[in-house]
């Protein structure tokens, strides 16, 4: 029985703080399994975000472009460092490394299908490459992970980029998971697994360890690709500056920062909630280290981690990321968590908005499953349309914001058009607290 | 009789060596010369042909190799024909850490002994090591057959899917879920086919062990919780 503030009130009850409803169900779940709990989605606390800062827009001292007249572009170069081939973006949205596997098949087809239409990429996952998937993205990303589960150079040659992944925002420092439920044959014979048993990948690389060795690794990619592909570096935002400034030295053409509110399919919840930094408090560390290096603008750096409006993507690149990757955000355009499978989200002890059992892969909505009925009920053409429409919304967003800033082009937003509403936010994001010109820690 | 082509790492740049390995229908026979340690020799192969490389290499010689029979006259840095998928590697001397790294196919012969962690990830290559291997060797190996004729180090098959590993000499520790299995035909009969296409026809497989997956850690249970 659930009782209202007034009850609690008349009552005399009190819940703890410390240890709350949530807090002691989480204890009793434990006691009565002896197991960690699983779970998909990134970090779902409260943190520090991009919704703490501001944008400044044009007024005396600046102004600003027309909106729909005057030209604010969004196309992005990713990888012009090394490579003969870079990637040319048509928009600063890209979708995060995801498998299939932890996706169903055409989840994975509708990403690839969704990008494509708005000339962005797309990228393989802990599993490797589908044919689907690479039929489907006119930009695939290849990530080259610790497992090494489906890696083989002819699909290594057919990528539009390679994304060595050193971690995730998830879970820096651990390693995949998909529980057997979600190893089907074809899923098992990708990663030449047995069937149904519950993976457990590697969070190191098995042939090398650590930033000099990660250099020559980068170079015989390069090698066996003939120079022309784009190296990614992909690591999960912990002490973001050294990572970011070791990947550059080890040769990355783009560094990809990925925040704890990136999402994961399966990982331990204490994982998700308590290894890694905030989104906000990554990016400047980045570009702190790009900007000292003096390759900021030449090496990019794409951002991930509750990526969710257009205002996060023109925050994020005005704090110095050349482009966003968003994951969670891309799966709930495609349907995830929507209303109209409530009644089934509720038979799963869960509720739209809270779903969040991706390990299981039991997936009312078809995307996190490999149930042959449940992935047969998303249709890949409407998840890519979806998927198109929410892109193409961010970007406009951006493009508001932008124009609202007097640039024209998304890339010109800077830190100087931001402000900051709280404290911890400002002190992060090295930008000031609205209405003072005060940087915690700097001014 | 085709000629053979020759390329000496002293005059040539790696980048042109590779390049010209990476031809469309490349056919022939190569010898590189004078490696002195480079990494990232012969990358990428993926044509029917012969390359011997005439001294010591660096990291990941023959890495990702399709199709190429890759000879080695010398020692081999990490990561030896890291991730092959076809085709042979044969190492005349030492082979360092992560050999055959999450390999799925082909053959890689070491004639001498290699170091930690040989054939970690394995999935699906053959691997027969003439000595000894070092620590944390078939670490979490999936698929494919690793033989070595002289001694384990520590952790051997730790976390193992299902390779099989065959070992002659001594085994200083197994890691979780490893476990030593009885020798049937089928076993030896395989064991011995390995020998031989090694150059290891001598040896009597009855001296070897058969080590594999306890298949006791392949899924989350409490009970295992001091495994994990």
């Amino acid at each position: 029985m659930s009782h209202t503030t007034d009850d609690r009130a008349r009552l005399g009850i009190r819940e703890s703080a410390t240890f709350d409803r949530q807090t002691i169900a989480a204890i009793h779940r434990a006691a009565e399994t002896g197991i960690y709990d699983i779970r998909g989605w990134g970090a779902k606390r409260a943190l520090p975000h991009f919704d703490d800062l501001l944008f400044l827009g044009a007024s005396m001292s600046r102004y600003p472009l027309e909106g729909y007249r005057e030209r604010c572009d969004t196309d992005v170069v990713l990888g012009d460092r090394h490579a003969k081939h870079p990637l040319h973006l048509d928009i600063p949205v890209t979708i995060a490394g995801m498998s299939f596997g932890a996706l169903s098949g055409p989840a994975k087809e509708a990403l690839g299908r969704g990008a494509s239409e708005v000339g962005t990429s797309t990228t393989t996952g802990d599993g490797g490459m589908t044919p689907e998937e690479r039929g489907q993205s006119k930009y695939l990303v290849y990530q080259y992970l610790p497992s090494r589960y489906g890696m083989n150079p002819d699909d290594l040659r057919k990528a539009d980029a390679i994304e060595v992944v050193l971690g995730q925002g998830a879970k820096p420092g651990g390693g995949g998971m998909l529980l057997g439920q979600k190893i089907s044959p074809r899923v098992a014979g990708m990663r030449t697994l047995p069937e149904g048993i519950d993976q457990r990948s590697a969070c190191r690389h098995p042939d090398w360890t650590g930033p000099d060795d990660l250099t020559i690794k980068i170079n015989e990619l390069r090698e066996i690709t003939d120079w022309e592909k784009p190296i990614y570096v992909k690591v999960g935002a912990t002490r973001t500056y050294y990572d970011v400034k070791l990947a550059v030295h080890a040769g990355a053409d783009v560094v990809v920062v990925d925040g704890m509110q990136g999402g994961t399919a399966a990982t331990q919840e204490v994982f998700i909630e308590h290894v890694g930094i905030p989104t906000l408090a990554a990016v400047p560390e980045a570009v702190r280290a790009l900007q000292e290096l003096d390759v900021h603008r030449d090496v990019q750096l794409i951002v991930s981690g509750g990526i969710r409006t257009g205002a996060d993507v023109a925050k994020a690149i005005a704090l110095g990321a050349d482009a966003v990757a968003i994951g969670t955000a891309a799966l709930i355009a495609l349907g995830d968590n929507h209303p109209r499978h409530e009644s089934e989200y509720r038979k799963l002890s869960s509720a739209a908005g809270f779903f969040d059992d991706f390990q299981d892969g039991t997936d009312p909505a078809g995307i996190s499953t490999q149930d042959p009925e449940l992935a047969a009920r998303f249709d890949p053409l409407e998840g890519g349309r979806r998927l198109a429409n929410y892109l193409r919304v961010l970007t406009m967003e951006a493009q508001t914001i932008a124009r609202a800033c007097g640039k024209g082009h998304v890339l010109h937003l800077e830190p100087e058009d931001l402000v900051a509403v709280t404290i911890e936010a400002a002190a992060m994001a090295r930008v000031p607290l609205a209405g003072t010109d005060w940087i915690p820690g700097r001014t | 009789m085709e000629q053979v082509r020759a390329f000496d790492l002293r005059a040539i740049p790696l980048r042109d060596v590779n390049s010209a390995l990476h031809a469309p229908d490349l056919s022939g026979e190569f010898v590189i010369s004078h490696p002195d340690g480079a990494h990232s020799v012969a990358v990428g192969m993926d044509a029917a042909v012969k390359v011997t490389v005439d001294g010591h290499v660096g990291y990941y010689a023959a890495g990702m190799n399709q199709q190429a029979e890759i000879v080695i006259n010398g020692n081999a840095g990490t990561g030896v024909a890291e991730n092959m998928m076809s085709g042979s590697v044969w190492v005349k001397g030492d082979a360092s850490q992560s050999a055959g790294a999450s390999a799925h196919g082909g053959v890689l012969v070491v004639e001498g002994n290699a170091a930690a962690r040989c054939g970690i990830s394995m999935k699906g290559i053959d691997i027969v090591i003439g000595g000894n291997v070092g620590h944390m060797s078939a670490f979490m190996a999936q698929a494919g057959r690793l033989v070595i004729r002289g001694d384990a180090g520590e952790a051997l098959g730790d976390s193992i899917y299902e390779a099989r590993i065959y070992v002659r000499g001594e085994v200083a520790s197994l890691g979780a879920d490893c476990i030593a299995k009885e020798m049937t035909r089928e076993h030896h009969q395989e064991l011995e086919h390995l020998l031989k296409a090694a150059g290891f026809e001598g040896d009597d497989t009855s001296t070897y062990t058969r080590y594999g997956s306890a298949r006791s850690l392949y899924h989350f249970h409490v009970d295992n919780a001091g495994s994990y």
